[in-house]
């Protein structure tokens, strides 16, 4: 597993999410009230659109999630799966914070989006 | 071989041609010939459609005539029209006509004008004249009544040279009357007695809802008012009116008019009938017995003119019946008439209005079941009573419907069958739209996006488990797109559980058991200011987009503090967490305010400048303002930094906050603008701009009446008058448009402005998060009379402090935009990608479409392609 650093932990808002460009991907990075830090694809299954990091960061049970700025639906931030709709699901980033720093494991990465 | 029997009937209406119909149909002509004589210079036509003569310009007669050649097929029946019976001679079983010469022809016995028939059997169809009740004046010229084309035709050319009418008498047919004047363009008053309209058929409930609906058509309605006299020289220039129940002598006002139609009711016209020594009842009618027979065994009476024992009846149905029942006395039928169902529904200027049954609940143990909803003016009435089953069910006895009528065709058979109702007979008249979805078809489609019906919905919520709307929408799809049917899906929800009688719980989400309304309360008494201290008081979990953002709302309308501190930055919609909106590839749009729509051409120039060097698409929005699109989102501070520098501020495109404030141009420019409508809209766009609500706040001014701005499109809307403003609330555009209603007229601008004040807050405080103006008013009890309780009369005592909240509002105003340019920590989040803030969204592209970029979307981006 290689792993990007991206930024310090305080440049995430708490409970708020920020983009940044892992191998050449858009990834979303979360931050949840508990200090976790979460990180899956920034692109939105259902428009296509870059924006994930920009949506609304909560919990649905005891699942912390994100719900996309677009559509609304809700993403687990552990796994990536769609709480609205099982048929979809965003790539799930590991991440460890290291001395304030956040790094991003780029094993696991897989094309975000297919190009046509 | 019997000679054939002669009949004459008198009057060629309604209700005796429908007896020369059935003759023929029946084959009484087999036996009998029959004489027509009909005073009117045209064969019977349809009465009870008169009105519609307006709308034919030519070609009204035929379109309502009932016999369009004048002549019946069987030649054994003759109508003479034009023909006047003036006595009948009972001993000589003759009758007397007068006739024109032109109408005598052969047919005939005497030459000349006078005319005696024979008769073996009379049928007297005579039907009724208009009531004139001795006013002072009533010959004046300009005075009509409203029963026959030939008053159509006067009150038409008299209605040329006359500015505004007024109908004496709020009955079905006064309100007939005054559709005629509203369509022949006159300003038009009702004056009616009884202290509501109808007040035949209606209570006083739906009398007041219909007033609504009536005033909204710009009739004035005055009721609970005497008509003391007819003021005019020889032509009729006013009404003069008192309050009903003040003595003579007590103050008058006089109502502009210089048409007059009196609708005060109908007299049986039984003149004849009582000169020939024939019985009348005592309130008018000849009396007849149940086979319509008069004293006289060989005379017969029906329709308007006829009293079967001792009642008249003034609706056309009662005739045919009548005349059905005479035929069948003279083919030997068994047939009787004994009283009809006077049951009524009509369409009184486009409203429904029906009435039947015991509409008054009269009968012993019966019981009234209501539905009002004022702001779509729907009042429903049932009355019902324990059923003799003695099994606890309930039977309908009758009910009132105004508004909305369609249920009408259910119920009138339910009150003569006498069914047990339904557990539930509240359903009868819960409305079948959004108010309460039970009552629609299951197979409605609720949500026209992804074609989901109602029966799709319950069985979620029913088989699935689905509890809420979120598990609905997950399951179902419903919602889940352009979001225009979540109330309904909501609604059909809780309904759901109300129905079996589980408590429906009114929380925001699962994140909150307190609706919006209980948390703006709880806010405002702990004076709280994070999201963290409120979730934890009085909710759980971390919340979601629907709480978050809702909170943020509620603290922002109460602290005025910018939205994009870190206390609540990350509760904010991502339109308000970046001060603009979204757009399908990701990119934002760009909204300055332009207050009212009107704009310098410096500032023209700048947004012109601004598009071009950013390479945006520019639009004219419907709200009269200029929308930039196609901005990354890290070029928002930039292209900001140049707007906020040539004088603009943020619109709050992406706010559920006011949006615009639309206007005409008024009396500035217009020939017919009473007031300065563009100025209003300006003072009122930056008054409100900023404020936070539980939905987006849209207005509008116009000018005048003519209502270019489009205000009773909006939230408010404000139309200019003579003296003043008229202020409306509570319309909207969008999936379910409502037309704003009056709350008040003809009010300075200082009073207007504080009116406006106090609706604004108490609407902020009390609605429910995503509710227009116009939802809210419908949900809240009493509608819009409670609004206008609070806000006009101020009865909950809360004026003062809703005006200060908003004077707090708006001396604590700042431009979100400008103070967000100065705030390096705000600004710091508008960057593509943290690690890459030089690095543009690389999935953004975009094409060029009529000479400006459009977006490509993402997925069809080609590999390679520039980014
Ligand atoms: C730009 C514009 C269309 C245009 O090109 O003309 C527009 C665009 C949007 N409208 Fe609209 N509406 C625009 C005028 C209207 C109007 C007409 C008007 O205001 O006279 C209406 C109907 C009137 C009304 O609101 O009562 C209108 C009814 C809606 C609705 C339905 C509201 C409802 O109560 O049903 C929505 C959805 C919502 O707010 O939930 C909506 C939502 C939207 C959003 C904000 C959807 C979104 O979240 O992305 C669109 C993006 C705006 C943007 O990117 O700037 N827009 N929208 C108009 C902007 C006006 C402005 O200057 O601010
Ligand atoms: C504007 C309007 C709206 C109405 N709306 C409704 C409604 O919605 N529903 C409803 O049920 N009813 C309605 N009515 C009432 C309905 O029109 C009457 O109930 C119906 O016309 C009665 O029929 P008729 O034949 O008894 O009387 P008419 O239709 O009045 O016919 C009587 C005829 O007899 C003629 N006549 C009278 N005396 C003589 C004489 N001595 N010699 C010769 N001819 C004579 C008259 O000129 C007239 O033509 C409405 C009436 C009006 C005016
Ligand atoms: S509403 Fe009246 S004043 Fe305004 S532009 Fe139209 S006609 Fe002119
Ligand atoms: S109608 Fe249901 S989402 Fe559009």
């Amino acid at each position: 597993m290689t792993w990007t650093e991206i930024c310090s932990v305080d440049a995430i808002p708490l409970e708020g999410g920020v983009a940044a460009l892992v191998g050449g991907e858009a990834v979303a990075i979360f931050r949840t009230y508990s200090g976790e830090v979460f990180a899956i694809s920034n692109v939105d299954p259902f428009s296509g659109a870059s924006v994930l990091s920009r949506g609304i960061v909560g919990s649905r049970g005891d699942v912390p999630v994100v719900s996309s700025p677009m559509y609304k639906q809700a993403f687990d931030l552990t796994t990536g799966r769609c709480l609205d709709d099982d048929s979809v699901s965003v790539t799930a980033y590991e991440v460890s914070v290291v001395d304030g720093r956040v790094l991003v494991g780029a094993a696991s990465l897989e094309p975000a989006r297919e190009s046509t | 071989m019997t000679k054939r029997q002669r009949i004459v009937v008198v009057g060629h209406g309604m209700v005796g041609h429908r007896f020369a119909q059935a003759a023929v149909e029946r084959g009484l002509t087999e036996t009998h010939d029959v004489l027509v004589l009909g005073e009117e210079p045209r064969a019977a036509y349809d009465r009870v459609g008169l009105t519609s003569w307006f709308g034919h310009e030519t070609g009204g007669d035929e379109a309502l005539s009932l016999l369009p050649g004048g002549e019946y097929d069987d030649p054994r029946v003759r109508l003479v029209l034009d023909s006047v019976v003036t006595e009948v001679d009972r001993e000589a079983r003759t009758v007397t006509v007068v006739s024109p010469p032109e109408a005598v022809g052969d047919l005939l016995a005497h030459p000349g004008a006078v005319s005696i028939h024979e008769y073996d059997v009379l049928v007297l169809a005579t039907g009724a004249a208009p009531f004139v009740p001795p006013v002072e004046g009533r010959g004046k010229d300009g005075c009509f009544v409203y029963r026959t084309i030939e008053d159509l035709e006067a009150i038409k050319a008299a209605s040329l040279t006359a500015t505004s009418g007024v109908v004496i008498g709020g009955g079905l047919l006064g309100l007939e009357a005054a559709n005629a004047l509203v369509q022949l363009g006159l300003s038009t008053n009702v004056v009616e007695m009884a202290p509501r309209l109808m007040p035949v058929q209606l209570d006083a409930a739906a009398g007041t809802t219909l007033v609504r609906h009536i005033e909204r058509l710009g009739v004035k309605v005055h009721t609970g008012v005497l008509t003391e006299a007819i003021e005019g020289d020889d032509a009729v220039s006013g009404l003069r009116v008192r309050q009903a129940g003040t003595e003579e002598g007590a103050p008058t006002t006089t109502i502009d008019a210089q048409v007059v139609v009196f609708s005060a009711g109908i007299r049986p016209r039984d003149a004849l009938a009582r000169e020939a020594g024939l019985d009348t009842a005592p309130r008018g009618g000849v009396l007849v017995d149940e086979q319509c027979r008069t004293s006289d065994r060989s005379i017969f009476a029906i329709g308007e003119c006829a009293a079967p024992g001792g009642t008249m009846y003034g609706l056309v149905a009662p005739g045919y019946a009548m005349a059905e029942v005479v035929v069948d006395a003279l083919l030997d039928g068994p047939g009787t008439f004994t009283g009809a169902d006077m049951s009524t529904k009509l369409k009184l200027l486009g409203v429904d209005v029906a009435s039947f049954g015991d509409a008054f609940a009269t009968t012993d143990g019966a019981l009234e079941l209501t539905y009002a909803d004022a702001v779509s003016g729907v009042y429903k009435k049932l009355v019902i009573a324990e059923s003799d089953a003695g099994d606890g069910s309930f039977r309908l006895l009758g009910g009132i419907l105004v508004g909305d009528a369609s249920a009408y065709g259910i119920l009138r058979p339910m009150v003569s069958s006498g069914l047990a109702l339904p557990d539930n007979p509240e359903q009868l008249i819960l409305p079948a739209g959004t108010g309460a979805p039970l009552g629609m078809p299951d197979e409605a489609q609720v949500c026209s996006c992804n074609d989901v019906t109602k029966a799709d919905i319950l069985h979620a919520v029913t088989e699935e488990g689905c509890e809420d709307v979120a598990a609905v929408k997950a399951c179902t799809r419903a919602g889940s797109t352009c979001g225009s049917c979540v109330p309904t899906v909501k609604n059909l929800i809780e309904e759901h559980f109300a129905s079996i009688g589980k408590v429906v719980d009114k929380g925001l989400c699962e994140h909150f058991r307190l609706s919006r309304q209980e948390l703006f309360d709880v806010v405002a008494v702990h004076g709280y200011r994070r999201f963290d201290d409120i979730v934890e008081a009085h909710g759980t979990g971390r919340g979601c987009d629907i709480c978050k953002p809702a909170i943020a709302s509620i603290l922002a309308s109460q602290t005025s503090t910018h939205i994009l501190e870190p206390t609540t930055v990350a509760l904010q919609d991502t339109n308000d967490a970046y001060l603009a909106n979204i757009q399908r590839n990701g990119t934002y749009s760009v909204v300055p305010r332009i207050p009212g729509g009107e704009i310098t051409p410096e500032k023209l120039i700048v947004i012109g400048e601004v598009a071009r060097d950013f390479d945006l698409y520019t639009k004219i929005t419907g709200g009269q303002r200029i929308d930039l699109f196609g901005a990354r989102m890290e070029q928002l501070p930039a292209i900001w930094r140049r707007l906020v520098d040539a004088g603009f501020e943020s619109g709050h495109a992406y706010g559920k906050s006011l949006r615009t404030v639309k206007s005409c141009v008024g009396s500035t420019w217009c020939r017919y603008g009473v007031q300065d409508s563009v100025g209003l809209a300006i003072a009122l766009e930056l008054r409100y701009r900023g404020l936070r609500s539980p939905h987006k706040l849209k207005g509008g001014v116009s000018g005048c009446a003519r209502e270019c701005a489009e205000a009773r499109g909006k939230d408010f809307g404000v139309i200019a008058t003579e003296k003043g403003w008229n202020l409306y609330v509570g319309g909207n555009g969008g999936a379910n448009p409502a037309h704003a209603r009056l709350l008040a007229g003809d009010l300075s601008t200082e009073t207007l402005v504080s009116y406006l004040d106090r609706f604004l807050m108490y609407y902020v405080r009390t609605a429910d998060r995503l509710q227009r103006t116009s939802t809210w008013i419908e949900q809240l009890e009493g509608g819009l009379d409670r609004v206008r309780e609070v806000v006009v009369d101020d009865a909950l005592g809360l004026g003062a402090e809703l005006e200060s909240e908003m004077a707090r509002h708006v001396g604590g105003y700042a431009d979100e935009w400008r103070e967000t340019l100065e705030d390096p920590e705000k600004l710091a989040r508008f960057v593509s990608f943290v690690n890459a803030p030089d690095t543009p969204d690389p999935s953004i592209a975009f094409t060029t479409e009529r000479d400006q970029i459009q977006p490509i979307a993402p997925a069809l981006i080609p590999v390679g392609a520039p980014s």
